[in-house]
């Protein structure tokens, strides 16, 4: 759909002289819809209850003339015959998409630190929420966690799973418009959320705030995204699916799930925003931390576990440690995890079984976490040298890291009583964090690093003494951060609790408040130098596609399948 | 054969993978989440906990649109510190008509479930205009615009009527009155205050934000949270009855 630029490359066919030039199924069909989506989105908009759904429809009506225009201008502009699924015997692998994503990953993680810092700073200094409604701290923290998780996250894995398919499978890309739709239409999506969440437009659940129509319109995004995927893994040359792409499968399905088990909303009119979702109370919370953890658990986890399946072996140049260890953790992992929900809910009304349940299996969930951790960082074996040299490969090493210390300390806040002195404090933030920026940010940033060359044909990297300031400057700001957050978690958790010899409780509630601000102004520090390493990445990633020495295309040998 | 050998069919059949995939995580799931549809004592059997009024509901509504939920939590836990703090220990009947529940994961502030009836409403208009004048200690934004913003009564029982569907026993004497209820809570010279009081017990009628005319968001915001926590009279709650 976006031709030109940065992204698109005119990919020559196989030579077939005499063809006549047809639109595909796909191109007349998504055409035809897009332009019908386009009426239908008029009127939604000029029947709107609300001025922030009657914005959406509009939007969306501009969004699918775009896609209209594009489909068009794009078979006038293609040769006859569609990209050859092979050139000279060697697959001709789809770009494209890989490309965008990796842009809008890279966009839309510097909105989300940037959101995060100033979040972090309002907390610090309440009158950066200036009260104005659109950048009060309740509305800007939803912005924040879907920019980073699913903006952020969900291009990282979109281009990593659309190039680590291709290249274990051997086999182009699956469809010809469907990847460009689901790259496309995913970050709509975002956009349609987040400019929601700064007009008051939310469901009021955590990780899951967008709308019933953005939740309608993501489904069918997602549902593209598992056929493409699924589709380019049964037209694969290698016997055997790669290790990768069971953890990829896993998130995609498993996300698929729990998006639909978590957001059964009817809305109180098809012209307007607000709905209210199915379940209540109790199992309201229960189907949300079955969703939330497992947002983490699927997305966090087993996608950015593919990430590392693929791009530990492939910079350190060593096969995977252990395939049957892969195996053992593939399972154990999944089977685990979805049952760890309800440690998000310990003490509350929910009943004492299913936190019980959900804390058994959150301290289990420890062993298949670290059996991960560890095959990720023995596949070092006879290469760890490269760590000297590797500012890249020492990224990835260091989330392996970072995810074995996060995935334990997860099963431990997860024990009743250390869980009733964590739960509501920044204990929990700081926990997120750790993983978030140590691990998913650091094996993000790694498989960036290097998908990036790779996906645009250059030599390398523009320089990797940039690498290495962004690697230390980062690293440096998470300690911060998660350290500051640890002291004032427990700091707060302790005050709620302390008596005075007498009986009474010793600190109001405004107290524990104001023993909080040295570590929100540490806190947002952590952050600001987070944010500055992901600006130096973005200007080391820039130039490496601007001024980057083209890579000589040689013939690949085959690799030996896993 | 080995269980390696035997493990091929799931590294060579992308279907077999899928369909294994979704087995292994349909399992936990199933366990914890559908006993709590059917299990009697999971939801205390208790007097008392009723549907929101029509402004109660617009301003639970305001309290989900502002991301209040991500600072405050409406669950005390039964913790003595908590008890003492907060008062009596969140009932899961308590929230049982609330869609979305609003539990909360963080206490930036501290929990809502129990602040009814517990500052005076002059009280939480200066707060929430700008909580620095009251406690200056607070972190919290401020929120003078729900002042300026009238709620619309004409769309509420669409709200109760959607609300209905999803499970909440709003009667249809509710519903045909929503709007003419929702004025009159918020203005006790209104002549269908009584009528008001008879459909939802424990309701309080008064003037929230102290200003005449529609009622504003402040109105619909402050008449939720001093309904919080308010319904059920621990004094005659039989926890005996209601053991886990």
């Amino acid at each position: 759909m976006v031709s030109g630029g940065v992204f698109f490359q005119r990919e020559s066919a196989m030579p077939q002289p005499s063809i006549s030039k047809t639109m595909t199924a796909g191109e007349s069909g998504l055409a035809l819809i897009f332009a019908v989506t386009a009426f239908l989105c008029v009127v939604a908009s000029a029947k709107a209850l609300d001025a922030p759904f009657a914005f959406h429809a509009a939007l969306s009506a501009a969004a699918s003339l775009a896609a209209v225009f594009f489909i068009i201008n794009n078979y006038y502009d293609r040769p006859a015959a569609l990209p050859a699924a092979e050139i000279n015997g060697r697959p001709n692998y789809n770009m494209g998409p890989i490309k965008f994503s990796s842009f809008m990953a890279m966009f839309w993680g510097i909105a989300g630190f940037l959101v995060g810092l100033i979040i972090a700073s309002q907390l610090a200094w309440p009158a950066l929420n200036f009260d104005l409604p659109w950048i009060q701290f309740g509305r800007l923290r939803p912005l924040h966690t879907s920019a980073v998780i699913f903006a952020f996250g969900g291009n990282v894995l979109l281009a990593t799973s659309f190039y680590v398919v291709q290249k274990s499978c051997h086999v182009r890309l699956a469809g010809y418009i469907a990847p460009w739709f689901v790259v496309v239409g995913y970050n709509f999506f975002i956009l349609i959320a987040g400019t929601g969440y700064l007009l008051g437009v939310t469901q009021g659940k955590e990780y899951a705030e967008p709308e019933w129509y953005s939740d309608l319109w993501l489904t069918i995004v997602w549902v593209t995204y598992l056929l493409v995927f699924l589709v380019t893994i049964i037209k694969r040359k290698e016997p055997h699916i790669f290790v990768a792409n069971w953890f990829y499968l896993a998130f995609i399905v498993t996300i698929a799930v729990l998006h639909l088990g978590n957001n059964p909303a009817l809305p109180v009119s098809f012209f307007g925003s607000k709905s209210y979702i199915a379940w209540g109370g109790i199992q309201d919370a229960m189907f949300q931390w079955w969703y939330g953890h497992n947002a983490v658990g699927f997305f966090l986890t087993a996608g950015f576990l593919a990430i590392m399946y693929y791009f530990i072996p492939k910079r350190a140049e060593r096969p995977i440690y252990s395939y049957r260890l892969s195996i053992i953790h593939f399972w154990a992992l999944i089977f685990l995890y979805i049952w760890a929900g309800p440690h998000h809910l310990h003490y509350t009304a929910l009943p004492d079984w299913t936190q019980t349940l959900g804390m058994t299996f959150s301290i289990m969930l420890w062993m298949p976490s670290w059996g991960g951790m560890i095959n990720g960082l023995m596949t070092l074996s006879g290469a760890w040298d490269k760590l000297r040299t590797d500012p890249v490969l020492r990224m990835l090493v260091v989330s392996v890291a970072f995810y074995g210390m996060s995935t334990f300390e997860g099963p431990m806040m997860s024990i009743k009583v250390v869980n009733s002195l964590s739960h509501y404090t920044d204990w929990t933030i700081g926990h997120v964090h750790s993983g978030a920026l140590g691990w998913v940010g650091f094996v993000s940033f790694g498989a960036l690093y290097c998908l990036v060359p790779w996906a645009w044909n250059r030599k390398g990297l523009y320089s990797l003494k940039l690498v290495n300031w962004h690697f230390w400057i980062a690293t440096l700001g998470i300690v911060l951060y998660i350290s500051a957050m640890w002291v004032s978690g427990i700091l707060q958790g302790l005050m709620w609790r302390a008596y005075t010899s007498l009986g009474f409780l010793e600190y109001s509630f405004i107290e524990t408040v104001e023993a909080m601000h040295p570590f929100y102004v540490i806190r947002a520090a952590g952050g600001a130098l987070f944010l500055i390493g992901a600006l130096i990445m973005a200007y080391n990633l820039w130039m490496t596609v601007r001024v980057g020495e083209q890579e000589v295309q040689m013939p690949v040998a085959l690799q030996p399948a896993e | 054969m080995s269980f390696w050998t035997r493990h091929q069919v799931f590294e060579k059949n992308s279907i077999i993978l899928v369909v294994g995939i979704l087995l292994v995580i349909a399992i936990g799931g199933l366990v914890e989440i559908t006993p709590l549809f059917y299990l009697k004592s999971t939801i205390e059997v208790v007097d008392g906990v009723r549907p929101y009024t029509p402004l109660e509901l617009a301003g639970r509504n305001i309290y989900v649109r502002e991301g209040c939920y991500l600072c405050h939590s409406q669950m005390i836990r039964p913790l003595r510190d908590e008890v003492e703090r907060y008062g009596h220990f969140s009932l899961a009947a308590e929230s049982m008509f609330d869609h979305p529940f609003q539990w909360g994961s963080k206490r930036t502030g501290p929990d809502l479930a129990r602040v009814g009836a517990k500052y005076s409403d002059d009280w939480h208009v200066t707060h929430l205009t700008n909580p620095r004048a009251i406690v200056p200690q607070s972190v919290m934004p401020g929120y003078p615009f729900l002042a300026q913003t009238e709620v619309d009564p004409d769309t509420i029982a669409d709200h109760m009527r959607t609300l209905r569907t999803v499970g909440v026993p709003y009667t249809d004497d509710q519903i045909a009155n929503a709007a003419a209820d929702m004025k009159a809570q918020a203005d006790p010279d209104n002549a269908g205050a009584d009528a008001f009081t008879k459909r939802y017990a424990k309701a309080v009628v008064r003037n929230f934000d102290g200003k005449t005319g529609t009622p504003t968001e402040m109105d619909a915001l402050i008449a939720y949270l001093q309904m919080l926590g308010t319904l059920v009279d621990f004094k005659i709650y039989n926890e005996k009855a209601n053991l886990r």
